[in-house]
């Protein structure tokens, strides 16, 4: 048997006195995807930074088809055939498409010193053919910062293809992408693997766990727990693997019916619209009502660019003054204007995304926690130190934030961590209505688990929420009822029990509500010829 | 021990490194015992108070995440409009100062507005207040010196007698041991740490810094919080200025020419992060000692101007080097 593409044996890892990994081995062979499993905090993303050459410095030995090697650079981990998308994406936002793709590796001539920038063009222009993402040639001189999200993954996504890797490390690539995308990705994958190559996974989605692997290795606190085929290790295992401890139900199923029918609803909308940024193109959400009574979870779901996002963020006043229709909140008229009158009117907003709108990294958990409701803990504009700590604290612990100190920069916790800081801060503001997106983007499970418990009951003491989620899992196991958005418009509504995930794909992808389905969805290899990439962000 | 305070602790210890090896060249070269003599001390803490005064304003705002690179210009103004009104004017002094004052405050408003309303970078929107300060102080000046020297028209000279605040903020107190300014820049340091480290506003100014578009979406208001920083740095130009004055006895259009820079080096010898959000007055302080002893031992030494420059140069890099290797 020739060797592993990959054998890593008794990797450790230390940051001061922190072991953050210890004696982790694994072994990773052409044409598997190997999945890295664990809670956030267990490693993983560190374990694939020193194979990226990030780390150079760990203790045991990393072969490559039985060579050992030691990266020092990226640049020295990329040309020995690995390539890695990082969770964080290593793209330049000011640099363009193309630029970008060819970043640190560019077409050149003299010796080097001068740019090809013809060349780049044209096997940019390749690569987007043989991978079908529809990019245009100006798309691809747009800087990177133009593209949201979703397309910027994409683009990361195709420039690690680029380099011919024979070994893919993907550290949560489908967390900004919806269903469709994840198809087009997996395909991608199921094609890497044929022609050989080896891809090390990590995702915190069950459902994505058993459909790409092939094998799974656990790690919990640094160390490896074990590794299996995925057809030996059912859910309850692995999850017993990661966490420690078996989770009695992976979503608490809601307690008792829905509640306040008759009530007045806490939010209701008609006719709202957001206009797109760009005046020649059709307006981001149209016509979109709903009435939210306290109680209740209204999920919302959508395509990449449906509307869904804008839609908060209009209704939060993220965009100024500029939205139409009517909006209720308790049955007093409420006209979105900027962040600081929704918040004084009762209004929270989550953001998906935590590291650029939700949290200030570099300030205490403390700070973080009171920033929203400063007032409150500055009588007079002078900050009470004391009265601060005490509610932080009473929030963090509420919301069993697991810390070393109120004082400690919100940047060096765990992503679920992180979350619930975020989740405290709106708490704090003792809103009427929250705005959840993504509520668990980025969350390992333990913590996940303790967020929908969280949703569960402050829907109990009266709150009204909406979700947006690309979980489907997540979606239809906590919403009382969703809404469907395909190019700003509603295509469906579904109430508790009537939704499925075939439904809501329907509906988000165009199809007309309550329409059976008029066929099987389209196969994986039609759909990665459409690969179309969003309008720009707002500014 | 928390993180949080770990990290403060050591970047104050690491400020506190660099001011340490300042020190230790003054032991070494000590210009025949001059280090040692307490008037060399003093006169280092009054030579720096003009500097450490607007570094305090520069602290709020780069705390925010900008630069304000209008503060010596704005000093210049500062310095021929108090010439002009109270030694030329007669007007009384605190109606001098307040005038002043208010000046100062306004050109540092305007600065913020431009970067804050109409979201022009930060140096290009100060650097536009600092041409266009400095050119102010030369208009309203006619480009002479304002002095007690007073030009009739007929081309005689007379001279005006020089009003009580130019010798009182020029004095010394405490048996000649304390002077003036440096209780004025003490003040404005008080000042400047009372509102970053208790005022709601410090709180949004480091927010603003850290995470712009996250303060924003949490009803922080980022636009007044910048306007603070600034409109607080012109101020404290202008208090800059007042004391330039005094101790010049004139304004000078050109006074306060290059201070800018100075005041950044301050800030960041503290070791302030200038990409924002984090810092404080405390490592501001140390980073006003660091710069006015690197002067003092300097000027004791007798080092010829040129090669005061360029020592000035290597030891700023030697320690924010020495800083960072410590921390990493």
């Amino acid at each position: 048997m020739p060797p592993p593409l990959l054998h890593l044996s008794a990797i450790g890892k230390s940051f001061g006195p922190n072991r953050v990994l210890d004696g982790v081995s694994l072994d990773l062979r052409a044409g598997e995807v190997h999945v890295l499993a664990g809670e956030n905090g267990a490693g993983k993303s560190t374990l694939i930074k020193i194979l990226a050459g990030i780390h150079a410095d760990y203790d045991g030995r990393v072969e490559l088809a039985g060579r050992a090697v030691r990266f020092a650079t990226p640049l020295a981990a990329n040309r020995a055939g690995i390539a890695v998308i990082h969770q964080e994406l290593s793209l330049v936002d000011t640099m363009s498409v193309a630029d970008n793709l060819f970043l640190g590796r560019e077409p050149a001539r003299i010796g080097g010193w001068w740019l090809d920038r013809p060349a780049q063009r044209r096997r940019a222009l390749e690569l987007c053919r043989q991978l079908d993402l529809e990019l245009s040639a100006e798309d691809l001189a747009r800087p990177v910062g133009d593209f949201p999200l979703s397309a910027k993954n994409r683009i990361e996504i195709a420039k690690a293809l680029s380099q011919e890797a024979r070994i893919l490390a993907m550290d949560e690539p489908t967390s900004a992408l919806n269903g469709p995308e994840v198809k087009r990705l997996f395909a991608l994958m199921e094609t890497l693997k044929r022609q050989g190559c080896g891809i090390l996974y990590i995702t915190h989605r069950m459902e994505e766990i058993y459909r790409v692997a092939d094998r799974i290795t656990v790690l919990r606190d640094g160390r490896w727990v074990g590794t299996a085929r995925a057809a030996d290790c059912p859910e309850p295992r692995l999850i017993q693997w990661m966490i420690g401890r078996e989770l009695a139900d992976y979503i608490p199923p809601r307690s008792g019916p829905a509640r306040g029918g008759e009530q007045r609803p806490r939010l209701a909308v008609r006719g709202f619209g957001v206009p797109s940024p760009d005046p020649a193109r059709p307006a981001a959400v149209r016509g979109f009502s709903v009435e939210v009574r306290p109680g209740e979870i209204v999920g919302l779901a959508g395509l990449q660019g449906a509307g869904c996002s804008e839609l908060f963020q209009g209704l939060f006043g993220a965009y100024g003054r500029v939205c139409t229709g009517e909006v209720w909140i308790d049955g007093e008229p409420f006209v979105p204007s900027d962040p600081r009158h929704s918040i004084r009117r009762g209004l929270a907003y989550l953001t998906a995304d935590r590291k650029g709108s939700g949290l200030v990294a570099g300030m205490s958990v403390a700070a973080n926690i009171s920033l929203a409701s400063l007032p409150r803990v500055s009588p007079a504009g002078v900050l009470r130190a004391g009265v601060e700590r005490e509610r932080a604290g009473r929030q963090a612990t509420a919301l069993d934030v697991r810390l070393a100190s109120l004082d400690q920069a919100v940047g060096t916790l765990s992503g679920g961590n992180q979350q619930k800081v975020v989740l405290a801060k709106w708490l704090e503001t003792e809103p009427r209505v929250l705005l959840l997106e993504e509520p668990t983007r980025g969350v390992d499970v333990g913590a996940k688990h303790e967020i929908y418990a969280l949703m569960r009951r402050w829907a109990a003491d009266g709150m009204a929420l909406l979700l947006i989620s690309t979980e489907m899992p997540e979606l239809l196991r906590l919403s009382d009822r969703i809404l469907v958005l395909h190019r700003g418009g509603i295509t469906g509504s579904f109430g508790r029990g009537e939704a499925t995930p075939e439904k809501i794909l329907a509906a988000a992808m165009g199809a007309a509500a309550g329409r059976p389905e008029a066929g099987p969805p389209p196969p994986a290899a039609d759909a990665l010829r459409v690969w179309p990439l969003a309008c720009p962000a707002f500014p | 021990m928390s993180t949080a305070r770990r990290w403060f602790e050591h970047s104050g210890t690491r400020a506190l490194l660099a001011l340490g090896f300042v020190l230790a060249l003054g032991l070494v070269f000590n210009a025949g015992g001059a280090f040692f003599h307490w008037s060399t001390h003093r006169d280092m803490l009054r030579q720096v108070s003009v500097d450490g005064i607007l570094a305090c304003g520069m602290t709020l705002v780069i705390v925010t995440g900008g630069i304000d690179l209008a503060v010596g210009s704005i000093l210049g103004l500062c310095a021929v409009l108090f010439a002009l009104v109270s030694l030329h004017g007669g007007y009384a002094a605190p109606v001098a100062i307040g005038a002043v004052l208010l000046a100062g405050a306004g050109a540092g408003l305007l600065s913020g507005g431009l970067v804050a309303r109409f979201r022009i970078q930060p140096f290009i929107a100060t650097l536009a207040m600092m041409v266009f300060a400095r050119g102010a102080a030369k208009w309203l000046s006619g480009g002479e010196k304002i002095s007690q020297a007073v030009q009739a028209p007929d081309g005689s000279f007379a001279y005006v007698k020089l009003p009580a605040i130019f010798r009182a903020i020029d004095a010394r107190v405490w048996g000649g041991n304390i002077a003036v300014v440096t209780l004025i820049f003490l003040a404005c340091a008080a000042v400047t740490w009372l509102v970053l480290a208790r005022l709601r506003y410090g709180r949004y100014l480091y927010a603003t810094g850290g995470n712009e578009e996250a303060a924003r979406l949490s009803g922080v208001p980022v636009l007044r919080a910048k306007l603070l920083a600034y409109g607080l740095s012109g101020a404290f130009s202008a208090v800059a200025g007042i004391c330039q004055a005094a101790q010049e006895q004139q304004g000078d259009p050109e006074a306060g020419a290059g201070y800018e820079l100075t005041a950044i080096a301050i800030v960041v010898l503290g070791g302030n992060s200038l990409m924002g959000g984090r810092g404080g007055m405390g490592l501001t302080l140390l980073g006003a000692m660091t710069i006015g002893y690197l002067e003092k031992i300097l000027s004791i030494n007798a080092v010829g101007d040129s090669s005061r420059l360029m020592l000035t140069g290597l030891i700023v890099v030697a320690a924010v080097l020495l800083q960072r290797r410590r921390a990493g």
